[in-house]
């Protein structure tokens, strides 16, 4: 365990000696605070459910740029070598890197906070579906830094990783929207295996366990399936 | 039983159809230094990287430090430091930054951690370099980094993969007289396709061509084992060798014709000098013959001596002929 929190440190603090961190902050809080209080004060209204659909939105490239190096870079490097002889399993560096990655994102969750609080200075304001939003957004960002992981760890390029990343994360997303286009047998498989069904349920303020082992699920099968990459180097 | 430190028997190890090693079986002994010499693609690279774990044979076992590298792999690779090929680093991580990550994978406690990080920087000589991103520093103090970061937990073996490629002459031999030193007190496996190298850090040799040991020897007994010596003869460039072409190859002549000598082959000398090689048919002592042969054709001599033959021709002569190496390789 301690291991694995070495590695997750030390990929946290990757990201800031770097300017991997700054970048991906300043463009999150940036295009947040633009696509969130431009319309806010035509609708008038003190809620903050835009914020969380823009931060869902905003979630698939950021995800996707904070995972696509780390098993990809180490792969191109070498460094992977170095790491893997290493008295460590391969899950330690598998969860590490995930842990790594999802502390980026709880940081830049906490530096939007002070959006809500904007938003509770102008007119009264709710917060239990504020926390309940984050706890969505949060579990909805570790599933996809999970698919991050798994894609990273099939490539050593950086570029076909945040793609393909990018792509997996959004047909999750996005599927729900085709519902009315497909057969009502599967619709509601369809609907169930979409990040933005889940993620709606949250948002209203009731945590299901159901969404929550949802999520939980798709973290746990894409993290599986990225340890089967990493050691699958052993028999090729 | 108890100083083998590793222990390989019959690894192989297939890519798709490419064969890349062939039942390589070999016993290290605690405190040697092994050298893995070998040329480009031969399997030195597959397996080191077996040894550590980080890839698994097709066939065969190993044992390091008495631990299965399958079954007990954690333990295996606690007792080993590695340098991989191309020593791959963090370039964005500080030396010490990274120095304490090694350790703390290595699950070396805090306060351990500070005097071994101490001890290993003045030993590798990274002193003045630890507060510095490992992308500012030059080829030489990476491959110090490397090899601080393969100390960090005092391991009984150190396994080396090309720790001098690609280091200018004056760090290649800072980091071999390193490499000697902590080869002291530790079992070292390097592999290297540089000869001087071997000959000057190991105490023994392991030469690999397509992916099959075909030598196991010390470096003199390999030299010995390919048997025959070579006899250097200088001579004085003036009275009947005069510069030309022409007397330099009658000079050459003379040598051929002494009984004994195979082959005859002019060296680069200094100015006013002509030297050449002679490599005998058998094991005989040619000096006193080749000596009688000079003074008999008035032929100034300055320099007459015998030399073991070249590391270099005798890895060449294994390396590249199947069938001449078998007669040289061990009946293992």
């Amino acid at each position: 365990m301690s291991k694995t929190l070495t590695i997750a440190r030390r990929e946290l603090t990757g990201y800031f000696n770097g300017p991997a961190a700054y970048i991906v902050i300043c463009l999150f809080l940036i295009l947040l605070g633009i696509f969130f209080w431009s319309p806010f004060f035509l609708v008038n209204r003190s809620s903050v459910r835009g914020l969380f659909d823009m931060m869902s939105v905003l979630l698939l490239p950021t995800t996707a740029a904070i995972t696509m190096g780390l098993l990809a870079e180490e792969k191109r490097t070498g460094t992977i070598e170095t790491l893997l002889t290493m008295p460590l399993r391969d899950t330690e560096v598998i969860i590490g890197k995930f842990l790594g990655a999802l502390a980026l994102l709880a940081v830049l969750l906490v530096l939007t906070i002070p959006y809500p609080m904007s938003v509770h200075h102008l007119g009264r304001l709710d917060w239990g579906p504020v926390w309940s939003g984050y706890f969505a957004v949060l579990l909805q960002g570790a599933a996809m830094i999970a698919i991050g992981v798994l894609c990273s760890s099939y490539t050593e390029n950086q570029l076909i990783a945040f793609f393909s990343a990018g792509m997996i994360s959004f047909a999750f997303w996005i599927v729900s929207r085709f519902l009315p286009f497909v057969p009502t047998q599967i619709a509601s498989f369809i609907e169930w295996i979409s990040f933005d069904y889940h993620y709606e349920n949250m948002l209203r303020g009731v945590i299901d366990s159901r969404d929550v082992i949802f999520f939980l699920s798709i973290i746990g099968f894409s993290l599986a399936l990225a340890f089967r990459s990493l050691e699958s180097r052993r028999w090729s | 039983m108890s100083d083998v430190m590793i222990e390989a028997r019959d690894l192989t190890k297939r890519y798709d159809d490419v064969l890349a090693l062939d039942k390589v079986s070999m016993t290290v002994r605690k405190g040697e230094v092994l050298g893995f010499l070998g040329p480009n693609g031969a399997g030195k690279s597959t397996t080191m990287k077996i040894l550590t774990c980080f890839t698994a044979p097709t066939e065969g076992t190993a044992k390091i430090s008495g631990f299965d590298i399958q079954e007990d792999s954690l333990a295996a690779r606690a007792a080993i430091g590695y340098l991989p090929e191309n020593n791959p680093l963090y370039p964005d991580m500080i030396v010490l930054e990274y120095l304490e990550f090694a350790a703390e994978i290595r699950g070396i406690a805090k306060a351990d951690a500070k005097k071994r990080i101490k001890m290993i920087v003045e030993q590798t000589g990274l002193g003045a370099k630890f507060a510095q991103p490992i992308r500012t520093l030059s080829k030489g103090y990476r491959q110090r980094v490397g090899l601080a970061q393969a100390l960090i937990h005092e391991p009984p073996i150190l396994i080396l993969d090309e720790p001098m490629s690609g280091l200018d002459p004056n760090q290649a031999v800072e980091i071999r007289d390193l490499i000697k030193e902590i080869g002291r007190s530790r079992t070292v496996v390097l592999s290297t396709h540089n000869l001087a190298e071997v000959q000057v850090a190991c105490d023994r040799v392991l030469i690999i061509s397509k992916g099959k040991i075909v030598a196991d020897d010390t470096p003199d007994g390999l030299r010995e084992r390919a048997g025959k010596a070579r006899f250097v003869v200088g001579l004085i460039d003036g009275g009947p060798v005069d510069g030309s072409k022409a007397s330099t190859d009658r000079a050459e002549k003379v040598l051929r014709e002494v009984g004994g000598v195979e082959r005859v082959r002019k060296l680069e000398a200094e100015a006013g000098e002509v030297r050449f090689e002679v490599l005998p048919k058998g094991t005989d002592d040619l000096r006193p013959a080749l000596f009688k042969s000079a003074v008999d054709n008035q032929l100034t001599l300055i320099e007459l001596s015998r030399e073991g033959q070249n590391l270099e021709e005798i890895f060449r002569d294994l390396t590249t002929s199947a069938a001449k190496s078998a007669s040289i390789a061990p009946a293992a």
